[in-house]
This record gives structure tokens, C-alpha cells and sequence, in this order.
């Protein structure tokens, strides 16, 4: 049963994809706009452009070009980029790594964050602490990713200027990488000097993506932690003499969580969207700072690329975050 | 003409709403702040101290009213071509809260249009709805905006498209739940009985009771706009820019951080505080009128 | 000598603007005794049973009287002092299976947390005496229910455990707060039986609360009837069920239904009763005030 509920949310998760492909690219190139206008040199003849636009397969019609684009996507072929006159698949290799890393590295910190936060407000229930707490939180609720970019930009960066504002490593380090996942590297090989450069440069984006889903998490955790405390087994259990702390993290929490977690997921994608805008903020080289210029260049290959990218992560997150609910609940995971 | 009163639905009667709205802390606030920014930008001209456009590179990267090297007049210091940062804050408000409440209007419009018919009418229409829903939500809500910006092209038009194209599904998602609440009750089936039109229920009966929701949403919507404008103008997808905007001046200030820091600073700060103010207006509103939330 | 002497025990609702939930109640109870707390709802049964366990909600306040167990008065101890006591010493025995599980935590963690966590013995050590415990409530198969979730188990299996893990910690008084009232008829017969078998194994005291009569002149040696948080009626089960004193206890033994007779009809508590009730709860009141 498990299994084929599995693959029946593949399914319509590459129906879905299937979709967005087709809408983005019939609209892309419906739209106003010419790719090739924004790449020739002054002093072009017509007769280039014509070339050039051969050359992108753009003198095809539509359904024709999606269908020569389809056959190139099955065969790994995804084009090659207008604007950078670079392989789309080599440009995703080279980038994704950065948004996957940043990406993850957000979600934790954020469960972190507001998983602790949960804990110690539903500890702290019924006193004026807990008021604090909420009251702060609601109005963290409020503040987005791109408002704390800038402001963490601001203190952190200028004002006590104690982290580096750009890029994911520092400039002459590029070369000390084997790959280009250089935080999962950088544990991996036990080379602890690049981890701290790697997280100092992580830092300041990994906060500002994590700290708008940490509020989320807070609220929603605290909400089912507060609704399992007053269960007939937590109460047995506090009788039986477990501290408060260890009814919060052994008793409420596992039920508390699976809710939560579904909610997350949703927010989880979310948090990848808005990558786009904050690694634009910290120069940080991902996948979301090309796309925004990917899309001012009207680079329709890589633009495609890109939103396939995008919502192949959206669709793993998804499966993910439903089979981690289906592993924490019991009752599912034997149902 | 035959009379409804007694199948009335449970309304508040209007001076104890006022009265309780103004009590209300963060309507207060929230609803004050907005206020002033309201008159900000419909008097800017008036208000600014100087030309928002006007450039004097004698005059650059002048720093706030209080620190060395400040000039008497520029009370929040100049960008690095020499305009005056208030001014442009001011006048900046103008692009902000045209797109606030243009895009949340019409993005309420077309969501509560829709949640509305998919709620009353269900069946297929309900199904067809959803599902739009559905596979709207799917994709996210930044990387939706840019790309739909760059399809449209960039300008003012083309970004409260953009949020209303992406947001009337928060309205629509809020305002089918709701309108399936209010049909279910006793005031709606007594107008069914009575032989009303399904349509004119639907306007008489079940709307009025759905737009506190509406309203609520609609001042978290504004703040959401602003956001997304500032971010569009921050990638330079929004007006022109010429025209100031928060999210342009935001974007100018994050090139000139390291000696111009206050260029950042004050229209984030001004971005945040609008932002926040929404926020409270509407969830003080929520708190206010939402009669669920009342008990 | 008693094993637990509640005297003048007085309680009120802080939400209810102080409205009274105990009015003096007193009661004894013997080592190796079952005593009956019976009262229709809110009748205050429930708040001695939560007063003796220290569960008692912030919403009520007691006012007045001791509850003294070996010696110590529970309402004057710290909670710390009270933790040594509850869940080791008195235990309690749950109402609801279905809820006073944890539907995410295994059978085995659950039965032998009181072992681990008051005891101090090793999950192996825990674990062994589970086992026993589980034989001794019935429970076939007793390694797979060890493994198994709360779902995986039916309402009666459920509060086999329960129960098993009541009197896992030996305690000197369990109590038992209407453990059969959310199970199926054929059920409860096991059940009642079953807390009988092990409370004389184990020669615990139980205080038993349930609404049911028929339930307590099959398991309690004595009985207490409440209504609106004051004794109406006390004394051994057998003398009380053949010659009741006060109309009330009389009306409801009269209206059933027995354990012996279950299929004789119900005949309502006259009005005229609830009316002297609510006369002797206010002249008693009356009395409060002129002495307070």
C-alpha cells in the first residue's frame, strides 16, 4: 500500500512537472521579448541574426521546438545557453550544488531554531515568559527572507563586520575543492579550516532563508506540543515522574511533530524560492542568482533548465516530507 | 417585498465595531502607521524637502543628519549621485502603496470571486477550482513573480499582474472554506426556503459574512505586495528607474554598503515597519471583526 | 491503623467565581481494602482521586483538610516530596485506554518507564519484570505486545497494560478511576476481575471510582456516596446495599441497574430527592459561612 502510493505521487508529480514545462515554455515564447535581440553584436546583418536564431533552433514553430527540446531532455541534451553560451546541463552541475547545500543547511537550522523555541515555550507555558515568546514570534512571523538578507547585510556585515558578505568561499580557495559540494567536502575530509570559511560565507544567506521557517515551525510545533501536553498518557506520564522537559521532548513531541512536518514541507519549498532573491543578495553562485538573470537575458534554454531544476527539488522535497510522515507515525507506517 | 429580517445572520451592530477597532492595539498601530504613509505619498511633493530625481555628485553619499560630514537639510544623508535619501523615501511610498493596494484589491477580487462560486456553487465548478489551487500553490511564490515579470516585461503594470496572478489563491483557498462555513447555517437555508435566488444568496446573504475575512486578508496581502515590489525593483524589474522606489533605493545601497551604509538602512527600515504595520492591521482586524475569533 | 485518612477535605473552582467542589469530605481507608468513591458526575469523585494523586488542575484550589498517607499529609508536601510518592507509591490505573497510551511510543517503553525512571533499573532488568507483568495481567503472546504500538492493541488488551503498570511499582494504593466505563460490557466483567486478582496478589489498597453500584458490590469492601462534593453516605458495601440510611442511596439502588439484575428496567431518582440534596448543600454552606 505504501508502495503504491509512492508511485502514485511520482506520477503526478512528472504529470505536474510535464505541465509546468509546457506552460513555461509555450509562454516564453508567446511573450515579447527576443533572446536574440539582447545577444548580437552592433552592426549585425540579417542575415546573422537568421543564423543565429537557427543556430538556437528558434525559426522553428512552437509545438516543433518542444518537441526537438523533449527528445534533447531525454537524451541529457537540455540545450545550450544563449546568454553564457555554456551547456544548461553543465551550468545546473556547476550551481546546484551551492542551492542544495545552502538549501538543506537552511532547513536544519530552521528546525533547529524553532524546534528549540517550540520546546522552551511550551516549558515555559502559563508564565509571562511564554507571552514574550509569542508575542516575538508573531512578529517574526511577519519579517521575509529578502528583510532579513539585508538587515542581517547590515549588522553583520557593516556594522560589526564580522562575516563575509559574498560568494561561498573566499576568492583564492576555489582550487582546494574537489567537488562542488564544498560544505558536505569540507566535513567529509575532516578539513576543518575550509568548513569555517565555508560556514562563515553560508552563514549570513542560511539565516535569513532559515529564520522566516524557524517562526513558522515555532508556531505550528508549539500549538500541537500545547494540545498533546494535556493527552491522558502525558499526564500518566508525568505521574509515573518524568521532569516536564522529558514529557515535552519523549511524550508530546513524536506527536506533536508529524503535523508539523507535513506543514514544513510546504514551507520547505518556499524557502527554495527564496533562494532566488537571497543568493542574488550575497553574490552567492546557486542556482537562483542565475536564474534572475537568466531571465532578464531572455535565455529561454537555461530558463527552462532552471524551472525544471526548480521543480524536480520541489517534488523530491515533497516525496521526502511524505515518507518522513508516514516513518514517524506507526500507525501509518503499518497501516 | 418579502422581509428577512428574522433570518438575519448574526451581525455586530456598527458603533461597537468602531469602538472595539480603535481599542484594539495593533489596529491602532498598524492602522496609524499606514495612515501616515497614505498622506506621505499623496502629499509627497509638499512634504519632501527636496527633488527625489534631482542629482548633485557634489553633494554624494552625504551621511545622516548626527554624523561627520552630514550637511544641514539632507536629514538622511544622500545616495552616491547626491539625492536626497528622505525625499526619495517619501516619494518612494507612492510606487509602494499604488502597487499594495491595487494588487491586493484585484487579487482579493478575483480570489473571493472564485473561492465564492467554488464554495456556494461545489460540484464541478468547486472541483475545477481546487484544483487550479492546487497546482498553483506548487510553485513558488519569488521565482513565480520574476518569471512572470520577465514574460510581461518589467514596469509597474506587469508586477501587480505578477501578484495578482500569483496571490489570488491565498483569497480564493480562505474564502471557499468560509463561504462552505456560512452556507451550512441555519440564516442561509432559512433565505434557501424563502425561494431566493441561489445567486442573489449568495451576494445578500453569505458575502457580507465572508468579507471580514476579506478585509483581514487583504491588509496581509498589501504587505506582501510591497515586499514583492521591493524585491522586483530590487532585481530591477519593477518602474523604471528613474522613479524611486524602496526596492530600488535598496538595491543601490546594497552597491555602496561599504561607504554609504545609510542608503540601505532607512528604506529597509521603512520597508520592515510597513510591512509589520499590515501584518498587525490585519491580524488585529481578524481579531476584531471575525466573530469566530471573538468568543 | 489506616492506610489513608483524608479529613475534611474542602475544595472550590477558581473559574467558577469559587463555587465549592468538595465540602468536607472525609474518609478512611484501610491496607488491602477497596473503597467505592460513587457519585454521578461532578459529584466530586474524581477531585479526591486527583488530590491524592497530585493531578489536581490549576483551576481548583483547595481550602481546607488533610489527606494523610503513611503518616505524610499529601496536601502539605512539595511537589518534589509529592513526585517521590505518586507513580511509585500510589499509582493510578486510567479511565480511557485509548487515550492514556502514547500512540508513538512502544508498549515495552511505556509499561516499564515507571521502573526505569523511579526505580533506576536497567531497560534489560525493566524489561524481564515487563514480561512478568504482562503474564500476569493474561496477555498471550507477550513478547510481540512488548514491541507492539498502542494501535496494534484492542481497548481490553490496552488496559491490561495499563494495569500492569499500575501495580508494576508495588504501590500501596492504586487508583483506579473508572477503569471499565470506556470498554465493552463483556470486558469489564475480565477487568474488574482482573484488578481484584492483583490487588490481592499485591495487597494493595484501591480506590475505586465509578458511578456504577453494580461495579462496586462486586469489587469494594466499603463505599463512599457523593453528591456536590459532600459525603451523603458511608460505610461497609454489604451493610449499605442491604439497608441503605439516606433516600438517595436508597433511590439509587432502587433504580439499578444491579450487576445481579442486569435486566431489570430503571426506575429515575425522584425529584423530591436532588431537592433535599440541594437543601442539605446549602444549609451546609450557610454553616461554612457562619463559621468562616
Amino acid at each position: 500500500m505504501f508502495l503504491a502510493r509512492l508511485t502514485r505521487r511520482i506520477g503526478i508529480a512528472a504529470m505536474t512537472l510535464f505541465g509546468v514545462g509546457v506552460i513555461v515554455f509555450v509562454l516564453l515564447r508567446v511573450a515579447p521579448g527576443d533572446p536574440i535581440a539582447m545577444m548580437i553584436a552592433p552592426g549585425a546583418t540579417p542575415a546573422d541574426i537568421a543564423a543565429l536564431r537557427a543556430r538556437y533552433g528558434l525559426d522553428e514553430s512552437i509545438p516543433v521546438q518542444f518537441a526537438l527540446w523533449l527528445k534533447g531532455i531525454l537524451a541529457g541534451d537540455f540545450g545550450t545557453s544563449i546568454s553564457i553560451r555554456r551547456d544548461v546541463l553543465d551550468l545546473l552541475a556547476e550551481r546546484l550544488p551551492a542551492t542544495l547545500e545552502l538549501a538543506t543547511l537552511a532547513l536544519l537550522v530552521a528546525i533547529l531554531i524553532g524546534g528549540s523555541v517550540a520546546v522552551v515555550g511550551t516549558l515555559l507555558r502559563r508564565s509571562r515568559a511564554e507571552g514574550v515568546i509569542d508575542a516575538a514570534n508573531g512578529l517574526l512571523l511577519a519579517i521575509p527572507d529578502f528583510v532579513w538578507a539585508l538587515a542581517l547585510v547590515l549588522v553583520l556585515g557593516v556594522f560589526y563586520p564580522v562575516l563575509p558578505l559574498s560568494g561561498r568561499i573566499d576568492p583564492q580557495s576555489a582550487g582546494d575543492f574537489a567537488t562542488r559540494f564544498y560544505l558536505v567536502e569540507s566535513i567529509v575530509t575532516l578539513r576543518f579550516d575550509k568548513l569555517a570559511e565555508v560556514l562563515s560565507h553560508m552563514a549570513m544567506p542560511t539565516l535569513a532563508l532559515a529564520l522566516p521557517l524557524a517562526a513558522v515551525i515555532a508556531r505550528v510545533l508549539k500549538q500541537a506540543l500545547s494540545e498533546a501536553m494535556v493527552q491522558d498518557y502525558v499526564l500518566l506520564a508525568r505521574l509515573k515522574g518524568m521532569s516536564e522537559l522529558r514529557l515535552i521532548l519523549q511524550e508530546a513531541l513524536r506527536n506533536a511533530v508529524g503535523p508539523t512536518l507535513a506543514l514544513t514541507g510546504v514551507q520547505f519549498t518556499f524557502l527554495i524560492g527564496g533562494t532566488v532573491i537571497v543568493e542574488r543578495i550575497f553574490s552567492y553562485p546557486g542556482v537562483g542568482n542565475m536564474a534572475i538573470d537568466a531571465v532578464i537575458n531572455r535565455d529561454l534554454p537555461l530558463i527552462q533548465g532552471l524551472v525544471l531544476a526548480f521543480g524536480l527539488m520541489f517534488i523530491v522535497i515533497n516525496i521526502l516530507v511524505d515518507l518522513a510522515v508516514v516513518a514517524l507515525n506507526p500507525r501509518l507506517r503499518h497501516g | 417585498m418579502v422581509d428577512v429580517t428574522i433570518v438575519q445572520p448574526p451581525a455586530l451592530p456598527r458603533r461597537r465595531l468602531l469602538t472595539d477597532l480603535l481599542a484594539n492595539p495593533k489596529v491602532l498601530f498598524g492602522g496609524g502607521f499606514i495612515l501616515m504613509l497614505v498622506l506621505l505619498a499623496i502629499f509627497a511633493p509638499w512634504i519632501a524637502p527636496r527633488d527625489p530625481i534631482e542629482q548633485d555628485l557634489m553633494l554624494g553619499t552625504l551621511p545622516p543628519v548626527g554624523l561627520p560630514g552630514a550637511e544641514p537639510g539632507y536629514y538622511l544623508g544622500t545616495d552616491d549621485l547626491g539625492r536626497d535619501v528622505l525625499s526619495r523615501l517619501i516619494h518612494g511610498s507612492r510606487v509602494a502603496l499604488t502597487v499594495a493596494f491595487i494588487a491586493a484589491s484585484l487579487a482579493a477580487l478575483v480570489g473571493a470571486m472564485l473561492g465564492l462560486l467554488a464554495g456556494w456553487y461545489g460540484g464541478w465548478v468547486d472541483a475545477v477550482v481546487s484544483r487550479l489551487v492546487d497546482i498553483w500553490m506548487a510553485f513558488p511564490p519569488v521565482l513565480l513573480s520574476i518569471l512572470l515579470v520577465a514574460i510581461l516585461g518589467s514596469g509597474i503594470h506587469s508586477v501587480v499582474a505578477a501578484i495578482v496572478i500569483i496571490d489570488w489563491t491565498r483569497f480564493c483557498r480562505v474564502v471557499r472554506a468560509e463561504t462552505m462555513a456560512q452556507a451550512s447555517m441555519d440564516y442561509v437555508t432559512a433565505a434557501r426556503t424563502i425561494g431566493f435566488p441561489r445567486f442573489t444568496i449568495l451576494m445578500r446573504e453569505i458575502l457580507p459574512n465572508v468579507a471580514p475575512v476579506l478585509i483581514a486578508l487583504m491588509s496581509l496581502e498589501m504587505g506582501i505586495a510591497v515586499i514583492v515590489e521591493a524585491i522586483l525593483s530590487f532585481v530591477g524589474l519593477s518602474v523604471a528607474s528613474g522613479t524611486p522606489t524602496w526596492g530600488g533605493m535598496i538595491a543601490q545601497g546594497r552597491q555602496i554598503i561599504h561607504h554609504g551604509w545609510w542608503v540601505l538602512a532607512f528604506p529597509l527600515l521603512t520597508l520592515f515597519a510597513t510591512v509589520l504595520a499590515f501584518n498587525q492591521l490585519g491580524d488585529g482586524l481578524r481579531r476584531v471583526i471575525d466573530p469566530v475569533m471573538r468568543r | 491503623m489506616s492506610l489513608l485518612s483524608i479529613k475534611n477535605l474542602s475544595a472550590v473552582s477558581d473559574r467558577d467565581g469559587g463555587a465549592p467542589i468538595l465540602r468536607s469530605v472525609s474518609l478512611e481507608l484501610r491496607p488491602g481494602e477497596t473503597l467505592g468513591l460513587v457519585g454521578e458526575s461532578g459529584a466530586g469523585k474524581s477531585t479526591i482521586s486527583k488530590a491524592v494523586l497530585g493531578m489536581l488542575p490549576r483551576t481548583v484550589r483547595i481550602t481546607g483538610g488533610t489527606a494523610v498517607f503513611c503518616g505524610r499529609d499529601l496536601l502539605g508536601l512539595s511537589s518534589r516530596e509529592l513526585r517521590k510518592i505518586t507513580g511509585s507509591e500510589i499509582t493510578l490505573i486510567p479511565q480511557d485506554p485509548m487515550t492514556a497510551l502514547n500512540p508513538g511510543r512502544r508498549i515495552e517503553s511505556q509499561l516499564t518507564d515507571g521502573l526505569r525512571l523511579k526505580r533506576g533499573m536497567s531497560s534489560d532488568e525493566a524489561r524481564r519484570i515487563g514480561l512478568e507483568l504482562l503474564e500476569e495481567v493474561h496477555i498471550r503472546e507477550p513478547e510481540r505486545v512488548m514491541r507492539a504500538y498502542p494501535h496494534e492493541l484492542s481497548g481490553g488488551m490496552r488496559q491490561r497494560v495499563l494495569i500492569a503498570a499500575a501495580f508494576a511499582m508495588d504501590p500501596k494504593l492504586v487508583v483506579a478511576d473508572e477503569p471499565t466505563t470506556a470498554l465493552d460490557v463483556t470486558v469489564q466483567k475480565q477487568i474488574l476481575r482482573l484488578i481484584r486478582a492483583m490487588q490481592a496478589r499485591h495487597g494493595t489498597s484501591v480506590i475505586f471510582v465509578t458511578h456504577d453500584l453494580g461495579v462496586v458490590a462486586q469489587i469494594c469492601d466499603r463505599v463512599t456516596l457523593l453528591y456536590g462534593g459532600m459525603v451523603v453516605e458511608a460505610g461497609a458495601t454489604k451493610e449499605i446495599m442491604e439497608c441503605p440510611r439516606h433516600p438517595y442511596m436508597q433511590a439509587l439502588l432502587a433504580a439499578g441497574p444491579r450487576y445481579d439484575r442486569p435486566d431489570r428496567k430503571l426506575a429515575p431518582v425522584p425529584e423530591s430527592i436532588f431537592a433535599g440534596l440541594r437543601e442539605e448543600l446549602a444549609s451546609f454552606d450557610r454553616r461554612e459561612t457562619r463559621n468562616g
